[in-house]
């Protein structure tokens, strides 16, 4: 459809004109507050309390929301926003990863908070745009975009009916629409979600950058919690940024000398040492699909197995061989010199609408590969890269996508559900069309895939009310906590990674903190005091990304050489400091790595109280699914026999000899229940936290933020 | 494609190549700001000059490094932001960068340097 008809037929619901004006030591000092249901668009200020307390980022987005909802709003409820934050970091061009957005909203799958951190181009040019966060609250009555030009000083709201609603049609038709002239087009970023967003609780939010050598609008996800779905709830079909005039020093940063420095000395080490060590450049994160086999860590069958004879054709060298061709290493953002984002070019699709269309793949990341790869039993690279396009461009995570999927064809070959609840889907491990069809149904909110769309959680709740399923198994199998879906990594035998994905803010997403090296292979942190101290310090440390604008591969996913000799070498030393002097240089403030953690801290307990708030965020919130601390059924405990009889033996004192399948089972579940009891218990005291999981008045005030909003709930539980 | 060559024998470090290219392209006489280097070396020393084999053009994510008409490597400041990854990448460690500046500098092959060097050190 050619582009003037659609905006022949765009209607200018409101338009908000402001001053253009330097951004000062990385903050703009003011947010964007856009309302849907009455076109209210305002600026705000940003004060010293909020950089004080909160940074940005993240702490903004959290602070905004905390503000615009009540205890009882739901997701789809009109005053549930949607916030867009890049930090006072974000867009500096100098060091790797330093593009990132959080995006908060109050999450569909989890009825609590959720903060998903994305690259591409929108979050640099909102802040350079003049704007610390954007704030979209309201429902608008029919489909609009909001279109930001940063150069114009232009906020528009326009009804926008006749664009296209998938991500990789709409990132194009609204690239093309708004850039001035065909080199304009990479001053454009786009906002998208998809059609399976608005028929699935798993939706996404897309984040487009012009890809000036291929000449094509590329698509990085703010994939986990849904906050896609609240995107099309509030009938927005996408936000436009445009800006034009990047350069090295968008921030005004107070000192720029620290900020090349660091930015010099980690390219030269990436330069030199990616190719022998995490292989970035060539094919991103899915350069650890055969590590995890390797190390019987990758999911596979729904969390059953950690490894599979197969793995081999869906391995990095089997995508970089067959559909990673162009060798050019791509950064999500400028200055990503780690440049972990990937395409597969000229890629034909076999099913769905857009079957025998040629199109670009971004991806996969190992998250995909792993969970719509191995996690389903489908260990074919084509048919990954087929799913992780209709993930992308439907709007939904490919992580909730895999493992729902997983849960579902474990159901099913188990006989909890059969054809004629799905359908007439097949839904058996390794089965791709099923597993397309599957998808389909979620674009169109048809049939089987409407309900799976509602994720692991209500599923559980419908299988054993409707179908006579028992609730005990489907919750020990179903891989999903606080709602949201699992990503992409066996915890079975790594009690730290277990609270690593279970003692989290948002769910059981990695990002918080990844331990199972740490734990399981190197057994750098053997006890409980040992795995609390990392549970705290990682996701403390990893929190603090957000509150920035910085993405966290760039930390650890490049050794410096000096970490041969460092300390404390987890913690990656040399990179810390990096992280320090640029804040530093951004802001003009000095902090150190204990005003780094406390920063964090202080928007981490936020957020926990938050979740309190909203009903959430206690003690049994933070119960985990049995599959990912043990064996649930004989298949799993056989497969890893010699292990499990070896535990009994020397942690329990039992004698496995003398015991049935079903005891050795039964004693292996208690024993590792109770570890994970024993390990929230030192991680809470660690944290600062009552053994109910709630921050105390103590801890609050040494963070200084005992305000007396925070303290009015968690007073109710002390 | 006219390179800079050196003849390494024939310097004597005197520093007047590294004096002609900053102050004609940063008014100023810093070895700093020069694209062409004199730099000790094992007792003697070694001229570090860029040598337009273009491995910054590849890892440039703007397009703001291209090879012109003559072969020679060159910067489009309106194109550059100043991410300095061509800095770290560049083989010969040739791409000169300095925080007075956003966009990094190298030798365009120019000359100037060479007309200045009374020791016939430098060719192009």
């Amino acid at each position: 459809m050619q582009i003037e008809k659609m905006l022949s037929e765009h209607k200018l619901l409101k338009e908000f004109k402001y001053d253009l004006k330097p951004i000062e030591k990385g903050y703009s000092n003011r947010t964007l507050y856009i309302n849907l249901s009455d076109n209210t668009i305002e600026s705000k200020p940003v004060t010293q309390f909020m950089k004080d307390k909160f940074v940005g980022g993240k702490g903004f987005g959290l602070y905004k929301l905390w503000n615009a909802v009540k205890p009882d709003t739901k997701w789809d409820d009109p005053e549930n926003e949607i916030i867009m934050a890049p930090g006072p970091v974000c867009g500096i061009t100098q060091y790797p990863g330093s593009g990132k957005t959080l995006v908060v909203s109050i999450s569909p799958l989890t009825d609590q908070v959720i903060d998903s951190n994305v690259g591409g181009y929108v979050g640099p040019f909102i802040k350079f745009s003049g704007w610390d966060a954007v704030e979209i609250q309201g429902k608008a009555e029919r489909d609009v975009i909001v279109i930001i030009d940063g150069n114009d000083g232009t906020v528009r709201i326009e009804e926008a009916p006749l664009e296209a609603i998938d991500g990789h049609v709409l990132g194009e038709q609204l690239t093309e629409m708004y850039a001035k002239d065909e080199d304009d087009r990479r001053n454009i970023a786009v906002v998208t979600a998809g059609t399976a967003a608005e028929n699935t609780l798993i939706g996404l939010l897309n984040f487009t950058f012009f890809d000036t050598r291929r000449k094509k609008a590329r698509l990085k996800q703010a994939g986990r919690g849904g906050i896609g779905t609240v995107f099309r709830n509030k009938n927005v079909k996408g936000v436009v940024v445009r800006f034009a005039g990047t350069n090295g020093n968008m921030n005004n940063v107070d000192d720029i000398s620290p900020i090349n420095a660091a930015g010099i000395r980690i390219h030269k080490q990436i330069d030199k040492l990616d190719d022998q060590q995490c292989r970035m450049r060539q094919i991103g994160t899915a350069n650890i699909v055969e590590v995890m086999d390797a190390y019987d860590l990758l999911p596979t069958h729904n969390y059953q197995y950690g490894s599979h004879k197969d793995t081999v054709k869906i391995n990095s060298h089997t995508f970089i061989k067959n559909y990673l061709k162009q060798n050019t290493p791509d950064g999500c953002w400028y200055g990503c010199s780690l440049s972990c984002a990937k395409a597969a070019d000229d890629f034909v699709l076999e099913s769905g609408p857009y079957k025998g269309d040629k199109v670009l793949v971004d991806g996969p990341e190992y998250e995909t590969a792993a969970g719509c790869g191995s996690n389903i039993g489908l260990f074919d690279a084509h048919a990954i890269l087929e799913l992780n396009f209709y993930c992308d461009t439907y709007g939904i995570d490919t992580i909730s996508f895999g493992t729902l999927t997983a849960f579902l064809m474990e159901c099913y070959e188990r006989g909890i559900i059969n054809k004629e609840i799905t359908g007439g889907l097949e839904l058996t491990f390794g089965n791709k069309w099923a597993a397309y069809d599957l998808i389909h149904q979620m674009s169109r909110g048809e049939g089987f895939g409407k309900i799976a769309g509602q994720g692991i959680k209500r599923m559980k709740v419908l299988f054993a009310e409707q179908y006579g399923a028992d609730i005990n198994f489907l919750n020990d199998i179903g891989m999903e906590q606080k709602g949201l879906e699992y990503s992409e990594y066996m915890s079975k035998e790594s009690l730290a990674q277990q609270g690593g994905y279970g003692l989290t803010n948002k769910g059981p997403q990695h990002d918080e903190a990844w331990l199972i090296f740490m734990d399981m292979v190197n057994n750098q942190i053997p006890t409980f005091e040992d795995k609390a101290e990392a549970l705290h310090y990682f996701p403390m440390f990893r929190t603090w990304f957000g509150l920035c604008g910085f993405c966290k591969l760039p930390w650890n996913d490049t050794t410096p050489e000096s970490n041969a000799t460092a300390d404390e070498p987890a913690k990656m030393p040399e990179h810390v400091q990096n992280y320090i002097n640029i804040f530093n240089g951004v802001t003009g403030l000095n902090i150190d790595g204990t005003e780094l953690i406390r920063q964090s801290e202080r928007v981490y307990n936020f957020q926990r109280i938050f979740n309190i708030r909203l009903g959430k965020g206690l003690r049994v919130h933070d119960a985990t699914p049995y599959r990912s601390a043990g064996p649930v059924t004989k298949e799993e405990y056989l497969s890893r026999e010699e292990r499990y009889d070896g535990q009994l033996v020397e942690l329990i004192g039992l004698d496995p000899t003398s015991m049935s399948l079903e005891e050795k089972i039964a004693e292996t579940r208690k024993y590792r229940e109770n570890q994970y009891e024993m390990l929230t218990d030192a991680v809470y005291k660690r944290r600062g936290w009552t053994m109910n999981g709630v921050p105390t008045i103590e801890k609050l005030k040494d963070l200084g933020i005992d305000l007396p909003e925070l303290l009015e709930v968690v007073k109710k539980h002390l | 494609m006219k390179v800079l060559k050196v003849a390494i024998e024939k310097c004597i470090s005197c520093g007047a190549c590294e004096e002609k290219c900053s102050t004609l392209y940063k008014k100023e006489n810093s070895k700093d700001k020069s694209c062409i280097h004199i730099n000790p070396r094992n007792g003697g020393r070694l001229i570090n000059v860029c040598n337009q084999c273009g491995r910054c053009i590849d890892v440039c994510q703007t397009q703001a490094l291209k090879r012109d008409a003559s072969g020679i490597v060159r910067i489009d400041p309106k194109r550059c932001v100043g991410c300095l990854i061509c800095v770290g990448f560049c083989p010969t460690y040739s791409m000169r960068q300095h925080d007075d500046y956003l966009v990094p500098f190298k030798c365009i092959s120019c000359g100037q340097c060479v007309k200045v060097c009374e020791q016939g050190a430098l060719v192009l």
